[in-house]
């Protein structure tokens, strides 16, 4: 498993990756996996009103990761029980099953359900 | 140019209604004909703007439905779908059928049923539109809400209590709109003591689920002098998007589609900022208030908190914003949202607002879709 960003020839990094790159519109060709870097809180919430299949609370974060010079950011949740102010330092977690494919809106075959969460370094 | 000109305008009682998609298309529709005088059978364009009839409901082809239940059959149809932003999008749709002359006369209805869901329903059917990346955390548009609201308190050093002022400001407001959801007036610390939603945002910071409708009639300005009775011109109209993944938006403070959509708009009518004097901005949630006043240049970047809290943007001040009470406390029926913001600006305009009433001959609605991924911003003003 791994946690990738994607990168176009100009070195322009984006999580998630994109057909072309919104930045220059090349095709990114690179990925860059996130999964042993760590990151820092932009910000975060607490979300207690949450969809069918999604653990309560949810706390979420947007994190900025600073590869080589460039910085991508990505968003993802918080693992359990802890707590992070922006500034914190954090590194992904990974996680099987981040919320039940079968009980939102969306086809469950449509895309992925595992993936990183933050946890505080 | 012959602009393009608001003849007639409605919006049904937004809230829990016992009516389903059809009746609520149905009823602000021929109100809008009744309010401009026009028998069904001339409209030409038929635009609905509606983000999820199917998905709520189970009833798609809501266009071709409305055309026959009000009696507009052989009229084209088209139904808008840009997520909550589907009535600033029908009206962008609307006023291309006019100016492009495709048609002389088009009738746009935006409407939504959506209170027979639970609230996790409704808040899955809308969290739909985000990338997989993002709804497999189980992100909704609240959550962005809350992290976008910790972020510009920090970066501007404003009180969570600005933020509640909106609340309180536009709840006000709300009282005069025998249309809105919740006519209720609150103060600050109900706000700050109703439970977290999305932390640092409490249930006073976001607007309710909601059923309703509204609409509008839309014809060239010739045709509209012609015929004699009081109108108002859609003198500019602007739409954008911004990135579908949130996070990847340079500053997470600015909302880059609104800023680009009300540029189009102002250049189109040959405005500024300073020549608004009401608006309508898309206050789903209080932190959007700021976003958006600031966005489309009332107000400088992180200064848009201060106006509120110097009350500026009351109904008594320089620029009253949400004089309907907004989406705060009028409702949020998603494609009707943007419709209804175009419909209290044409009762401004006219000076029909009632007890809403403020000077004005330059209204702005600002209509975001998503969290600001797809903005439409209009310019209504006195011809």
């Amino acid at each position: 498993m791994s946690f990738d960003a994607h990168r176009c020839p100009n070195g322009h990094l984006t999580y998630p990756g994109h057909e072309r790159c919104p930045d220059c519109g090349r095709p990114q060709t690179e990925t860059v996996d996130l999964a042993d870097e760590t990151a820092t809180v932009v910000t975060w919430t607490e979300n207690t009103a949450t969809p069918p299949g999604v653990r309560r609370p949810n706390s979420l974060a947007i994190v900025e990761f600073d590869v080589e010079g460039e910085s991508v950011r990505a968003i993802g949740q918080v693992t359990a029980d802890a707590d992070v102010e922006i500034g914190d330092e954090v590194r992904p977690v990974y996680a099987e099953q981040l919320r039940d494919p079968d009980a939102g809106i969306r086809e469950p075959e449509s895309q992925s359900w595992d993936g990183y969460r933050f946890e505080p370094v | 140019m012959d602009r393009v000109a608001i003849i007639g305008a409605s919006m049904t009682a937004f809230g829990e209604r016992e009516a389903w998609i059809r009746d609520l298309l149905a009823e602000a529709g021929r109100e809008c004909l009744d309010d401009a005088g026009v028998a069904p059978d001339e409209v030409e364009h038929l635009y609905v703007s509606n983000m999820a009839s199917g998905e709520f409901e189970g009833q798609t082809g809501v266009p071709n439905a409305l055309a026959h239940d009000l009696g507009a059959v052989p009229a084209y149809t088209q139904r808008v779908d840009q997520t909550s932003a589907s009535g600033g999008a029908g009206i962008y749709a609307a006023w291309q059928s006019v100016a492009s002359g495709a048609s002389e006369l088009t009738l746009l209805v935006g409407g939504e049923k959506m209170t027979h869901r639970t609230t996790a329903e409704a808040t899955d059917v809308i969290a739909s539109l985000t990338h997989p990346a993002e709804y497999k955390h189980g992100v909704t548009l609240p959550s962005f809400a809350g992290l976008t609201a910790r972020r510009y308190l920090h970066e501007y050093d404003a009180p969570r209590e600005s933020l509640a002022k909106v609340a309180v400001k536009n709840h006000r407001n709300g009282l005069d709109n025998p249309h809105a959801q919740f006519r209720k007036e609150v103060d600050v610390e109900t706000v700050m003591d109703s439970p977290i939603v999305a932390d640092p945002l409490r249930l006073y910071d976001f607007c309710p689920i909601t059923d309703g409708s509204a609409a509008l009639l839309l014809c060239p300005e010739s045709v509209a002098r012609e015929m004699g009775a009081p109108y108002t011109v859609v003198s500019g109209i602007g739409g954008a998007t911004d990135t579908h993944v949130v996070h990847e938006r340079a500053d997470p403070t600015v909302m880059g589609a609104a800023v680009e959509s009300s540029d189009r708009a102002y250049a189109m009518a040959d405005r500024e900022p300073e020549d608004v004097d009401v608006a309508e901005l898309h206050d789903m949630f209080t932190i959007l208030e700021f976003l958006q006043s600031e966005a489309v240049g009332f107000f400088e970047q992180g200064e848009g908190w201060k106006a509120v809290e110097e009350g500026v943007t009351d109904r008594d001040g320089d620029l009253p914003i949400n004089t309907s009470g907004g989406l705060k406390s009028k409702g949020h029926p998603l494609g009707a949202s943007g419709v209804a913001q175009a419909y209290e600006l044409h009762q401004q305009v006219l000076g029909d607002a009632g007890p809403r009433q403020v000077e004005a001959e330059v209204g702005l609605a600002c209509n975001v879709g998503g969290f600001g991924n797809c903005v439409t911003t209009t310019l209504v003003e006195a011809p």
